[in-house]
Order: structure tokens, then C-alpha cells, then sequence
């Protein structure tokens, strides 16, 4: 795309500059774009500015379901001041777009489905006339009646939302005998609201139509060439047609992986053949792209009155909205988690995903596992109660090990620290109880509430939980890396490293550096911008891009290297098998080749001045398989387990709950960066507090009756307590350098754990997250209140698939508490001896 | 590519009207207020440089005009509610949220952005130790977190952990969990005490 630069010189998008000492992997290297952002220098897409470019802004349709009758953009387009207008009737190519499925339109045309789905945008010389354009736009509208409850939408005879029918998915999962049960049984309903991304910097896009008929488009993205899939099919251009380069990402979370504004900006930029910058506000955003999926959960275990579990019977019945987005692949995570880190030899598990006209769902940190999550640990915690047993031992008892095998039939590979997860969260030593010294900034409610300490109840839980990492289901989401080693103007050896990996704040531009100095020995690494004139990286997304894109940039340092000391073999005269393999006679160290035998050196810079060295490499991880009929397969390639412990504190009287301490413990592999990953715990963390005890976009037949920053509550610096953090190092053999992704699992725990503590406070079921006020106080007329909620009940409907009551087996031969396994003298990081691959290890 | 060079923002922009001064530095245009559109022309005080801004609507915000019309792309704009901090500014030394302060309101006081706290200024300590602590992820809060903090260590240099949480609790971060803003506050909070005790002074305090 050419060295356009954005805003000025410290704003370049994503060329960073990385400098430093010879540091490398391990260390808590600072962030390369660390000091534009503490100075506010670095752009965000949203900041990015081009002369005499556009602005442009999208209407949306209010109703979650309506027939468009007649839509009439002559008005608007009249307005002095409005460049375009476009609506379907403008898209040039296909009519939907989608990450998984097509099925998505890019305005809606003749129905809309949900209240908020883009119908036209404009393009006009300001912001404000682009809005007033937006309301000159007449729509007439036949509004229809909604279908918002899923299990509805599934009823025989329902309405179709979409000609593709009302169930993106169907998994029946079935493992061992589905008829042995355990004499010990519990069974119950699970809910789960709806959780957004809310990424602070809301979407944008910079559109720049390009004299030779395509365009180039600054996108804040988790997947470049995904997006570029899309729009150009929309736009009816070649791929080479469309090139994107990343803009700066305030936050992504999963809200980034579809396309939202991009190919709206992109058909004003072609109408205009002006720049076109396209922008949310925050209303915008919280319609704009698919939240986490609300979950309607029903959970049956069983055990042995020793505390084995015998099986795990599930019906997970998830909320896809109007549009598919990546709601299949949610689906199969929430199906094969459903039974949770746990070793089950019969399981049932069965899922929905299920298409209404609510606001489309799809990918959010954790990604289908939060939700079961929070499903199977109240599960765990109520069999520990009616064993009798510890709900630590309970979970340490059945925890998963390497080389048991997975409801899917998957067989665990090493490493999975489950039991140690767990063990390691309960011996940290819990908070100091509240005084009457205790500042009300730290009791519930915080300094508006002010509750005595005596009506103050205190709760601690526990929950334990894995995710999958990388893509599942035979997914080849490889990763492409381009490294070129050559001497700068002033004669020293650099290094440059592309990728089209996303940068969203997780820090892989901090890694890929850390990466490249340590492969090839060189201080002075440049990353390119991630664009699409490299192949891609996938996305960002899945706890992949450390493991993908850290293998990728690695590979690529690897066959540098390689080509660097054949040609330096070569010079030498060494014999012919030392030049195909010369890493057995020379290695690179510090600047300097050195003859592993001779002991010869020969500088960096030598061996450089005969010209530049470049290699590609992709980077795949191990083949999985689809699941069977039966959800049956090898579907995911490695997992990452993690437990929390949380302690609350409540004012029953209030409903409200304070978040005292949080503990957790995780399995993170090698190490890259131990500041990196800190900061990725603890905002994991923070996001399954959030949907704990606050974070719920409401809707209320279908309209999203909350999309502000007043109303949808984001946790703050007074809600978050600090993280004691124990990191489980225990190296994966087939990522590079041993390394696990880290940023999703948290959240998977986060959730669970806290509404356990909530339990144990005031012991009350609590089966739906967030858990609000009102499900924590005495309410004389509960029954009368408005409750917008749905149902808890999720148990399946047919009587073959559930167990009668009546048949259930009372609990016999309960078992005295069983003690909590001692765990002493746990170090805060698990040590187990680093993975030294440095040499030609892919 | 085929367009030429890029540039802030709305530098220079705003079309050339009549303008009738009235007050310190503000004019109105007399053909909008005839057509019903209040437009006004100022200059701001921003981190120390008086800024032109020609005939913005009466209703803008002074984050509108920051980013919009002055192209301070440093002063970020997440919800425009006065709900998470990403704007904050300092008006006469004040923390005030430049989404919810009418830009014609500013035009008598200091403006002081991020921009206007680094490089020697009262909040350079701030911003190394965010980038020593990782209190930096995607960074899109840290303009208005690195102002709050400043504004909170100048009036409340040892406040303790409660309090700055609940001084910060305006500022949402959607990435960190607070845990490393919080370590960097604390690393500031102490190298500041030990410097003053060293010094005898209090460096930064009321943001001298």
C-alpha cells in the first residue's frame, strides 16, 4: 500500500519500530508501540484522517423484525453536503457476507431481522450532515411480530427467521453408555445473559478508492484477510483488488472477527471516489457487531457416592440471533466443554444454537466456554454438597490428567495442569476479614452504601475450568510470517517481520520482536504493518496468535538463519553436506557466525554485505477431525486449564456484592513475556467478573434496551480486586518455544468462581448470570415483579431424554468430608524446566 | 494509492464566514444566527498554545473540537456519555471529561491533554511507569488514565490503594483488570515519596 503515512510521524499505523538489548523470550520486554500510546501519539483507527475525505454514517432499522415496504434515499441524497447514498440496491457483488456462513446482508433489503440491522449509509462532507442525511432517509416500515425466544424458534411449525431456517446447529454428543448413571444425582437449569466485547475504541474505518478500480481500506479487524474475503466478493472485485492494512485497535475481545463497517465504507468510497472514514459511536457499537451468546443451560451429573463421576448429561440451548456469524463453531466448544475439565465416562451432551431476531451472536473471549462453564461448576459445586465433600476435593478427585479421554473420544494430550490448577488456587491464603476500620470504599456497594459490618456476609468459591486453544474441527488456520535479514544505512544487521497478524492490545507486536532477536541474534527489529500484501495470519482470536503466528515468525527467523549459513558454507568452501545442513558446523550468536568446530568467527555484517536475506514460512498446527454424528472426534488441538478462587462480600439487604480477592492459577505454557501475560490474566479476569456480577446487554423483544456505557456496566478499578496469580509452566511440546495462549481461559473460570462465592454468601441457587440485586434480596411480591427475564428451566422437553423424578436415586452411603488434599509450600510460579528449541525445531 | 498526502484532521477547517466579535475571543456568525444555526468562533488554550477554531456549532463539545477541529487525536472519544474517561482533560487544573464541557465554555482556561503532561511535565514518571508496569494493552484508555492519575497524585500523593481505585473508577480499561495501572500508581506514588524525601520537596504536587 505504498509508505502513505497516517496523521503525522509518530502515528504510523503499525510500523513499529522495536529497539532494545538482546533480551528475547522470557523476559518482560516493554511494548514497542508502549510509548506512543503513554503519550497519545499512537493512532487509532478512528484517528486516522485523510483531506477531503468523507464522512459516513449508517442507519439501522428500529425494529427487530419488519418488512421494508418502501425505502426512498432520493431526499437525503438531495441534501446539500451528501456525497452518496447506498443501500442494497447498490451492492455490486453478493448480498451477504459471514465469517462461517453467507448469510448476513450487507443492508437488508426486502425483511429486516433485527433491531439494528444496517439498511443504508451515507457518505457526506461532515459527520453532522451525514446524520441529518441519515434522518431524510424514508423508510416505511411493516413491522412484524418477533421471534426472540429460542426454544420457540425451535417449536415444530415456527416461523422461519431466514429461508435457511431457525438452527445454525445441532451436536448430539453421546460417550460411553448413556444409560449408566451414578446413584448420586443432581440436576438443574443454568441461564446466561448477554455479554458484549465493549472494546473502549468503537468501530471505524478509513476507505481510499484507488486509481485502478479497487480500493484501500484501515481497518480495525482480528482477521485481514477474512475481511478481505468478504468485502471483495460484496464489492464484486478480485482479492487483489482490496488491500487492507491494520489501523491501531482500541480493544477487540471477539467484537473485531466479523465485518461490520467495512463494506458499507468501502461502497461509498467506489460511489464517491472520495476517502471515506465510517464510524460508530458508542450506541452504534452495541448494535453493531454479535455479542456472547446467551445460554438457557440444563445439566444432569451423577456420581459414585465416593465422589467419581459417572456421567454428564447436558442440553445447552444458545441464542444466535438473526445472522450465523461464527455461532457453529461456538456451539461445538460449549457441546465438548460441557462436562468441564473432568474425567466423565458416559456423557450426553446435546446442543442448539438457535436463530431468532435478537441481535446476532458470535465470537467473544472464551468463545462458547464461559458459558458451560459457569453451567458445570455450579454443577460440581451442588454434587460436592450433596456428597458431603469439599468442593476442592471433589474437583481434584475427578480432574481431568493426560491420557484420559475427552467426552468427544479425544484422547488429552500432555500437558493439562487441571488438579494442580485447583490445588494451587486453594492454598493461597485468603483476604483478611472486614472490621469496623474497614473504609466503605471497600465494602459493598462501595462509598454510597456504607452497610454494618455485622449485615455483611462473607463467601468464597472455587471453579476450574480448560479451553481449547487454536482453531477446532480439522481447521488448517495456518499462519504466514515474513522475516528479511539486511544491513541498515549504517551498516548493521536489521531485521524485519511481517506478519498480517492483529495486533488488539494483546501484545503480539511485543512477542514477534522478542521472537525474531532471539532466533536470529539481532537487536534491531522493524515489524511491518500487518496488511494483506503478506499471507495470512488467521485470526486473532482462539488463544492462536502466540502459538500461530509466534510459530510462523519463528519458522520464517529458522529458514533466515538457515540461508544465511549455507551462503556463508558455501563461501567458505565447506563441503557440500555442511551447505545443505550447515547449522552443524556453523551457529549465530550475538551479531557473530561462529564455526562450531573451528571456533572462526565472521560478523553479522560480513556475512550480510552479499545482500539481504529473506525467507517465508507458514506455520500449521496439528491436523484434528470434524465430530462424527455422535460428537464424536479429535477436535481440538491443545487445551489450557484454569481455576480460580473468588471471595465476595454481600449486603443481603442491598443485593449488592463486592469482589474482594480473586486467585487463580493457570496453565500458560513456556512463558514469553511474564508482564504480557499478567496483564492478560488479570483482563480476563476482569471480563468474567464483568458478566458475574454486572455486564448484561438487556433486550426486551428483541430491542437491545441498554446499548450505552450508563446502562451496560463495565467493571472498574473499584470493582476488580488484585489478582493473586500462580502461573503454571508446564511446556507444550508442539508450540513454539512450549508457549499456551493465555488471554481466553481466565474467563472461562472467572465467572463461575465468583458466582460460587456469591452462593456460599448468602445461600441461594443463583442460576443465571449476571447475577443483579434483585436476585439477591427478599422481594415480599417476587412474584409480581415485571421480571424481563426468561425462563430458567432448560431441561429437554421430551421425556426420553430426561429422567423422571421419581426415578431419581436418593443419595446413599454419603461419605464423611472427604479432607483437602494438604498443598504446601507451593511456589507462586510452578517451575518445570524450560523447552530450550532453538535450533531448526518446528 | 492515488491520493496525495495526509494530515490531521480538520486542521484549517470550517468555511470563512462573517464574524462579529463578541467577548473574549469569541465571535458569532451572524448569517448562521439568521439561519438558525448558533456558530461561534474562539480560541482555546491548549497544553499551552492558543488554538483557532472558526465557526463551530455553538452545541460542540470541546472533545468534538479537540479531535475534530484541532485534530488532538490524543484525547480519545469512546462514548461521548461521560461514562468512561478516555476524553479526560484538564480544564484550570481541574479532571473534567471533555465530552460532557461545551468547547465555547473552555475558552477562557487551560486546556491540558496527555500531550501537555509528558516529556519533563508533571506526568512523564506517570507514563514510564505505566509502560515499566504493562499497565498498557491496547493503550486506547491510557491518555485519560495517565490525566486521571495525574490529577489524583497531585491532589492525593498518598492516597492509598482504595482511594485510588475509587479515584480511577471514572476511567474504564477494558483490556488490564486495573492490576498494573494500579502497580504503576503505587511505583509512582513511592519513587515520588523518595524523591521527596531525598529532595525535601514534592515534585509534582498540584501539578507544578
Amino acid at each position: 500500500m505504498g509508505e502513505r503515512r497516517m496523521t503525522g510521524e509518530a502515528g504510523m499505523t503499525g510500523r513499529i519500530g522495536v529497539t532494545g538489548g538482546c533480551r528475547g523470550v522470557g523476559r518482560s520486554e516493554p511494548r514497542p508501540d508502549g510509548v506512543s500510546k503513554v503519550e497519545g501519539l499512537f493512532s487509532y483507527v478512528g484517528d486516522l484522517s485523510v483531506p477531503g475525505m468523507l464522512h459516513a454514517r449508517t442507519l439501522r432499522s428500529p425494529h427487530p423484525r419488519a418488512r421494508i415496504r418502501r425505502l426512498d434515499t432520493a431526499a437525503a441524497a438531495a441534501l446539500p453536503g451528501v456525497a452518496a447514498v447506498v443501500t442494497a440496491a447498490d451492492v455490486p457483488g453478493l448480498a451477504t457476507y459471514g465469517l462461517i456462513v453467507s448469510d448476513q446482508p450487507v443492508f437488508a433489503a426486502a425483511e429486516t431481522r433485527y433491531a439494528g440491522e444496517p439498511v443504508a449509509a451515507v457518505a457526506a462532507v461532515d459527520a453532522a450532515t451525514a446524520r441529518r442525511a441519515l434522518a431524510a432517509i424514508e423508510v416505511e416500515y411493516e413491522p412484524l411480530p418477533p421471534l426472540v425466544d429460542p426454544e420457540r424458534a425451535l417449536e415444530p411449525g415456527a416461523e422461519l427467521v431466514h429461508p435457511d431456517g431457525n438452527v445454525f446447529r445441532k451436536i448430539t454428543l453421546r460417550h460411553g453408555d448413556p444409560a449408566v448413571e451414578g446413584s448420586v444425582v443432581v440436576e438443574d437449569s443454568y441461564v446466561v445473559g448477554m455479554q458484549d466485547q465493549a472494546f473502549l475504541a468503537p468501530e471505524a474505518a478509513l476507505v481510499v478508492p484507488a486509481a485502478d478500480g479497487g480500493v484501500d481500506l484501515w481497518v480495525a479487524t482480528q482477521w485481514l484477510h477474512s475481511d478481505r474475503e468478504q468485502i471483495a466478493a460484496c464489492l464484486g472485485l478480485p482479492e487483489a483488488l482490496v488491500r487492507l492494512e491494520l489501523a491501531g485497535i482500541g480493544g477487540a475481545f471477539g467484537g473485531r472477527e466479523d465485518v461490520t463497517l467495512q463494506i458499507h465504507g468501502a461502497l461509498l468510497a467506489l460511489a464517491t471516489g472520495s476517502p471515506v472514514r465510517i464510524a460508530y459511536d458508542r450506541v452504534e457499537s452495541f448494535l453493531g457487531h454479535p455479542h456472547r451468546h446467551p445460554a438457557r443451560m440444563w445439566f444432569r451429573h451423577t456420581a459414585t457416592p465416593a465422589g467419581d463421576l459417572v456421567s454428564v448429561q447436558a442440553r445447552v440451548v444458545m441464542d444466535g440471533g438473526a445472522y450465523a456469524s461464527s455461532s457453529p463453531a461456538v456451539l461445538a466448544n460449549a457441546v465438548t466443554h460441557a462436562a468441564g475439565p473432568y474425567r466423565v465416562p458416559h456423557a450426553r451432551l446435546d446442543g442448539l444454537v438457535v436463530r431468532t431476531n435478537n441481535p446476532p451472536c458470535g465470537a467473544m473471549r472464551g468463545f462458547g466456554v464461559p458459558q458451560v462453564a459457569f453451567g458445570h461448576e455450579a454443577q460440581m459445586d451442588r454434587l460436592a454438597d450433596r456428597l458431603g465433600m469439599d468442593p476442592v476435593a471433589l474437583r481434584v478427585r475427578n480432574a481431568l490428567v493426560p491420557g484420559d479421554v475427552l467426552p468427544t473420544g479425544q484422547v488429552l494430550g500432555p500437558p493439562l495442569p487441571a488438579r494442580e490448577a485447583i490445588e494451587a488456587v486453594a492454598a493461597r491464603p485468603l483476604p483478611p476479614r472486614l472490621t469496623d476500620d474497614t473504609p466503605r470504599t471497600a465494602r459493598p456497594g462501595g462509598r454510597a452504601a456504607g452497610a454494618p459490618i455485622s449485615r455483611i456476609r462473607r463467601g468464597v468459591g472455587y471453579a476450574l475450568g480448560y479451553k481449547n486453544l487454536l482453531f477446532s474441527e480439522g481447521m488448517d488456520d495456518s499462519s504466514t510470517a515474513r522475516i528479511r535479514l539486511a544491513l541498515d544505512d549504517a551498516g548493521q544487521p536489521f531485521a524485519t517481520v511481517h506478519s498480517a497478524c492483529s495486533e488488539v492490545g494483546q501484545g503480539f507486536v511485543t512477542i514477534a520482536g522478542q521472537i525474531a532477536r532471539t532466533e536470529l541474534g539481532v537487536e534491531r527489529i522493524e515489524l511491518l504493518p500487518a496488511d494483506t500484501r503478506v499471507g495470512s495470519a488467521g485470526s486473532t482470536s482462539a488463544s492462536r496468535q502466540t502459538w500461530m503466528s509466534g510459530g510462523a515468525v519463528r519458522g520464517a527467523c529458522v529458514a533466515v538463519v538457515d540461508r544465511l549459513l549455507a551462503r556463508v558454507a558455501r563461501a567458505l568452501g565447506l563441503p557440500a553436506e555442511v551447505v545443505e545442513s550447515p547449522r552443524r558446523a556453523l551457529v549465530i550468536d550475538e551479531g557473530e557466525i561462529i564455526g562450531a568446530e573451528t571456533g572462526t568467527r565472521l560478523a553479522l555484517t560480513e556475512a550480510l554485505a552479499a545482500g539481504p536475506v529473506e525467507a517465508e514460512y507458514t506455520f500449521h498446527h496439528r491436523r484434528t477431525t470434524a465430530l462424527d454424528e455422535h460428537g464424536q472426534g479429535d477436535p481440538h488441538v491443545a487445551f489450557a486449564a484454569a481455576a480460580h478462587r473468588a471471595v465476595v462480600d454481600v449486603d443481603p439487604d442491598l443485593g449488592l456484592v463486592r469482589v474482594v480477592a480473586l486467585a487463580l492459577a493457570q496453565d500458560c505454557g513456556t512463558v514469553i513475556n511474564p508482564l504480557s501475560l499478567r496483564g492478560q490474566v488479570e483482563g480476563g479476569t476482569a471480563q468474567g467478573l464483568g458478566l458475574a456480577v454486572m455486564e448484561e446487554l438487556v433486550t426486551v423483544g428483541g430491542v437491545v434496551t441498554n446499548p450505552t456505557l450508563h446502562d451496560y456496566l463495565l467493571p472498574t478499578a473499584a470493582d476488580v480486586p488484585a489478582l493473586d496469580f500462580v502461573a503454571l509452566t508446564y511446556p507444550h511440546p508442539d508450540s513454539p518455544y512450549g508457549a499456551k495462549g493465555v488471554g481466553e481461559t481466565p474467563t472461562c473460570t472467572a465467572t463461575a468462581a465468583i458466582v460460587a462465592a456469591i452462593r456460599d454468601a448468602v445461600g441461594r441457587d443463583l442460576r443465571r448470570v449476571p447475577v443483579r440485586p434483585v436476585d439477591l434480596v427478599d422481594l415480599a411480591d417476587r412474584d409480581d415483579w415485571d421480571d424481563r427475564d426468561e425462563p430458567v428451566d432448560a431441561a429437554p422437553a421430551a421425556s426420553a431424554d430426561r429422567p423422571d423424578a421419581a426415578d431419581r436415586p436418593d443419595v446413599v452411603d454419603r461419605p464423611d468430608v472427604v479432607d483437602r488434599p494438604d498443598v504446601v509450600d507451593r511456589p507462586d510460579v510452578v517451575d518445570r524446566p524450560e523447552v530450550v528449541l532453538r535450533e531448526g525445531h518446528r | 494509492m492515488s491520493t496525495g498526502g495526509v494530515g490531521p484532521d480538520g486542521a484549517g477547517a470550517g468555511a470563512a464566514g462573517m464574524r462579529a466579535g463578541v467577548g473574549v475571543g469569541v465571535g458569532v456568525d451572524a448569517d448562521a444566527v439568521s439561519a438558525g444555526v448558533l456558530s461561534l468562533s474562539y480560541r482555546l488554550n491548549i497544553d499551552g498554545v492558543r488554538r483557532a477554531v472558526a465557526d463551530a456549532r455553538i452545541e460542540e463539545s470541546l472533545l468534538t473540537v479537540l479531535r475534530e477541529r484541532l485534530g488532538v487525536t490524543a484525547v480519545k472519544d469512546a462514548c461521548e456519555q461521560g461514562r468512561c474517561g478516555s476524553c479526560s482533560v484538564l480544564l484550570d487544573d481541574r479532571l473534567v471529561l471533555a465530552c460532557t464541557v461545551l468547547a465555547a465554555d473552555a475558552v477562557d482556561a487551560r486546556v491540558v491533554t496527555v500531550a501537555g503532561l509528558g516529556a519533563g511535565g508533571p506526568a512523564a514518571d506517570i507514563q514510564a511507569a505505566f509502560l515499566e508496569h504493562g499497565a498498557v494493552q491496547c493503550g486506547f484508555c491510557t491518555p485519560g488514565m495517565v490525566v486521571a492519575v495525574t490529577d489524583l497524585l497531585g491532589r492525593r500523593p498518598s492516597a492509598d490503594e482504595d482511594e485510588i481505585r475509587d479515584a480511577l473508577a471514572g476511567n474504564v480499561c477494558r483490556c488490564t483488570g486495573y492490576g498494573r495501572i494500579i502497580a504503576a500508581v503505587r511505583d509512582v506514588q513511592a519513587s515520588r515519596a523518595q524523591a521527596a524525601t531525598t529532595t525535601g520537596t514534592v515534585r509534582w504536587a498540584n501539578g507544578a
